[in-house]
């Protein structure tokens, strides 16, 4: 056997996620084998605004999830370079009307219990904030700790500051796992051929459900479709990350129906990036006319300065969606050796660290950083693994 | 008639045909179609039809002879004629910057900015049954070392300039890059007054003895190369093959260009380098359909054989989208002669679709014949000029490669030896490499090179949602599209 095939773990996926999990079992002293079909970044990774945010979750294991691996994009932010563009730049969410504000109230109410700083910004300071804004907005609550980072350029640093230990197979697909007798993985088999390894990390993102049924599990992740429309580059008129108070019940919903709520921010390049549309439409990349309309309506309503700046080019991406919203994270007990790191919907890439850090400890038999039990990957009985719609 | 469609387009009752673009493609394929009785609107961008090929100065310019550039002028007179006498409703001034469809069955929406240079941003939407593309090509560009210096000039670009507003971009114009403009243009320069010390094409041109047949059957182009020939030999124009510009040199603009020898990989001959005084240099390495409205849908492409991405087109003109009909350089470069007739193909084909016109099957027969003998040439042409993978080494690590970013090919190169990129798109996300102005226009060629580090690379995907910038407020105006037109 070729020692070149033969590594400690296999990441299927060399997005931010899988990119992670390579950085951190690298650290942990691991030899790690990159395998993905396309480039670096080149799935949802590289469609994604590269948000890192807490603001729009409610308190339960994904917060608990986003606070942790808040902590660790701060860490990596000093190690990595400066190029991945990591902003600590704070989110800004608005209530148009006062049933609003008073919704965005109780709700940061709670968050506060679970460590979130929330800063209640009243109308007439929300302009200090964001200058641009438009009048006649209810308030608002400044986030502190949301952030910002350049996604695909994150996922790339990450891979390269993992060093020589990890090896990075692109233009591979996997078509098979390899299990041996007792069931246990083995490795993986390519196009190339086969590697091997006593432990595989199911980091395919949208298309993990694919691979998981390579091993014969079932994992329902099904893609949610968004658009980002992007501008000509400005100078700063966006200084957080800006949202309307309606995206919180947009991320958590499990309609297929077009769900638009404006998400607004500047990059450190120039142009602003608009989001965030959610529908479940398969994988179908036509542009949607409606979507766009909803983004530049959203975003004009919010910065109405923005209605004369001209949109660049639009993006799509998939975001991996799992029933429940939670992503699947941690060994699967269903086939010794195989660890799930996907469907992280549309917070993958403020989620990757945590995930990474997680997967790098159960491998190395050390206790994982928070409970992993909400994101157990064999949670969907089989009649959960049916779209809901 | 210039009236704008939506003064009078009823929803409920779209065109039978959406002509995108006025050049000869277009413009043949709308009056072959109106004159069948179709309903049919052209849509262009620019203030008056012609395209690139039949550019003509604006009426203010009271030029006394615009047929003094052309060749074709008769056939461009003769097809502004009858598009006038045929029903056909042209509408200047519409950028269209995306093609939609709200039902599998529906009519196409083909949604334009308008004004001059789309600034009057009213959006409007052309809603027809049938859709023809007929949107040129634009010209590739290599990089260089001193090629974003002001004085160098697309090839294309300065033909264009000259057919526009009758001015020379200089005095001593050296023109090079690849393929069969470059003839074109030396002649026009030369004979509108401008020194042109040489003309350095990369290719030779003893590749295209290798396809005997494509020659053979098309001697008007022999004929056509003749007339180049002999205004070049009038002028005393140099004609150097297998060459290169691989420098330019100037402080503020061009002063000179560096001609180095070519081996048949394209690579410089060392030691073969040598300087030409000039003020401009015209360069441009062929054509790149202009595509990303069909991309945008799903229509299927085909590597050109100098390595660009043309549409799929099936016997009769149409995409591999039903309804979605191609003609001209959309389908691979390949000239004026082949855009005419592919233009008229595609007219037809579709008033048999839409209107069940019997009794077109001889002309039909007489247009493939003659688009086959025309395409066979065309990819003989571009099998001749296409790029070797050797000019990479002309390349400093600090020439800029996509001047919109400024990302220097040090960094392209970085991104794909040491980040993981293999594709335009991962080079453009880790370098923003093509996120500019021109969305990769300029630039794509080179990035896909550098990004398939020697292996052959994949033509760059002529993916852009947006055609044309679009503003906000233009999008805003789309309203729900399942509503009416919007104003």
């Amino acid at each position: 056997m070729p020692t070149g095939n033969l590594s400690d773990v296999i990441v299927v996926g060399a997005g931010v996620v899988g990119a992670a999990c390579a950085y951190y079992a690298a650290g942990a002293g691991l030899r790690v084998t990159v395998v993905d079909r396309g480039c670096v970044a080149g799935g949802t990774t590289g469609a994604g605004e590269g948000n890192l945010l807490v603001s729009d979750k409610e308190p339960g294991p994904e917060l608990e999830l986003a606070l942790c691996s808040g902590r660790l994009w701060a860490e990596l932010a000093g190690t990595l370079p400066p190029r991945i563009e990591y902003e600590p730049k704070g989110g800004l969410v608005v209530a148009p009307g006062a049933a609003g504000m008073s919704a965005l109230r109780d709700f940061t109410a709670r968050q506060r219990t679970a460590g979130v700083t929330a800063e209640e910004t009243p109308a007439e300071r929300l302009r200090d904030l964001e200058p641009h804004l438009a009048p006649g907005l209810a308030g608002g609550v400044h986030y502190p700790q949301d952030a910002q980072v350049m996604p695909a350029l994150a996922a790339a640093h990450l891979l390269r500051a993992a060093g020589g230990r990890v090896r990075l197979r692109l233009g591979e697909e996997v078509t098979g796992l390899l299990a041996g007798p007792d069931g246990a993985m083995r490795g993986v088999r390519t196009r190339h051929g086969e590697i091997h390894a006593p432990y595989v990390v199911n980091a395919a993102g949208t298309w993990g459900g694919e691979l998981a049924r390579l091993a014969g599990v079932e994992l329902p992740v099904l893609p949610r479709r968004g658009f980002v429309l992007v501008t000509e580059p400005l100078p700063r008129v966006v200084r957080h990350k800006v949202y309307a108070a309606d995206y919180v019940a947009d991320v958590a919903s499990g309609s297929a129906a077009l769900q638009t709520s404006a998400v607004v921010e500047g990059t450190p390049a120039g142009p602003v990036l608009i989001g965030a549309s959610r529908e479940r439409v398969g994988f179908d990349r036509t542009l949607s006319p409606r979507a766009l309309w909803r983004l530049a309506a959203g975003a004009t309503a919010l910065f109405p300065v923005l209605a004369a700046v001209r949109a660049m080019r639009a993006y799509t991406g998939f975001r991996p969606y799992l029933p429940d919203h939670l992503p699947a994270i941690g060994p699967d007990p269903r086939v010794p050796g195989l660890l799930h790191a996907c469907g992280h919907e549309g917070a993958g890439i403020g989620l990757a660290p945590a995930t990474g850090l997680i997967v790098a400890r159960c491998v190395t038999g050390a206790e994982p950083p928070l409970d992993i039990g909400p994101f157990a990957p064999d949670r969907f009985a089989p009649s959960a693994c049916t779209a809901p719609d | 008639m210039t009236t704008s469609p939506s003064e009078l387009s009823d929803p409920s009752d779209p065109y039978d045909l959406a002509v995108v673009g006025a050049g000869p493609a277009g413009l043949a394929g709308a009056v072959a179609a109106a004159e069948r009785g179709l309903r049919v609107v052209l849509l262009e961008a620019a203030a008056h039809t012609g395209g690139q090929y039949y550019r003509h100065p604006a009426p203010a310019a009271r030029a006394a002879r615009p047929e003094a550039l052309h060749h074709g002028w008769p056939v461009y007179a003769d097809l502004s004629r009858r598009l006038a006498g045929s029903g056909v409703r042209h509408c200047p001034g519409h950028h269209v910057w995306s093609v939609t469809k709200d039902a599998p069955d529906g009519p196409w929406s083909a949604h334009c900015l308008t004004g001059d240079d789309g600034c009057d941003e009213r959006p409007v939407r052309v809603r027809a049954r049938a859709l023809l593309l007929a949107t040129g090509a634009y010209e590739r560009q290599l990089p260089f070392p001193g090629w974003t210096l002001p004085g160098v000039v697309g090839a294309g670009g300065a033909q264009a300039m000259l057919k526009s507003g009758l001015v020379l971009p200089g005095r001593r114009i050296v023109v090079a890059g690849s393929g069969p403009l470059l003839l074109a243009v030396a002649s026009s320069l030369a004979t509108a007054g401008a020194h042109v010390p040489a003309v350095i094409e990369a290719a030779g041109y003893l590749g295209y003895a290798r396809h005997p047949r494509a020659l053979v059957t098309n001697p008007w182009k022999a004929a056509e190369a003749l007339v180049h020939g002999t205004a070049l030999l009038r002028h005393r124009v140099r004609m150097v093959t297998r060459s290169a510009v691989t420098e330019v040199h100037g402080t503020g603009r061009v002063e000179a260009v560096t001609v180095a020898r070519l081996d048949r990989d394209w690579r410089p001959v060392q030691g073969s380098g040598r300087r030409i005084a000039c003020d401009v240099l015209a360069v441009g390495h062929g054509l790149v359909p202009q595509i990303e409205l069909a991309t945008a849908l799903g229509c299927a492409t085909r590597r050109t054989a100098d390595g660009t991405a043309a549409l799929v087109l099936d016997g009769l003109q149409e995409t591999s989208v039903r309804g979605l009909w191609a003609a001209g350089e959309t389908g691979g470069a390949g000239g004026v002669q082949l855009a005419l007739a592919e233009g008229e193909l595609a007219g037809i084909s579709v008033a048999v679709r839409v209107r069940g016109k019997r009794g077109e099957g001889r002309r039909i027969r007489e247009l493939r014949r003659r688009r086959d003998r025309l395409r066979a040439f065309a990819d003989a042409m571009s099998a001749v000029h296409a790029p070797g993978p050797g000019w990479q080494r002309w390349l400093t690590d600090d020439t800029d490669v996509c001047r919109c970013e400024e990302v220097t090919a040090a960094r392209i190169r970085e991104a794909a030896d040491e980040l993981g990129a293999r594709d335009v798109r991962t080079v453009k996300l880790l370098t923003r490499a093509g996120m500019g102005w021109c969305q990769g226009r300029m630039c794509g060629t080179a990035v896909a090179c550098l990004a398939a580090r020697g292996g052959t690379p994949e033509p760059p995907a002529e993916r852009r949602p947006f055609a044309v910038p679009v503003p906000l407020s233009a999008l805003t105006a789309l309203g729900e599209p399942d509503d009416d037109v919007p104003r």
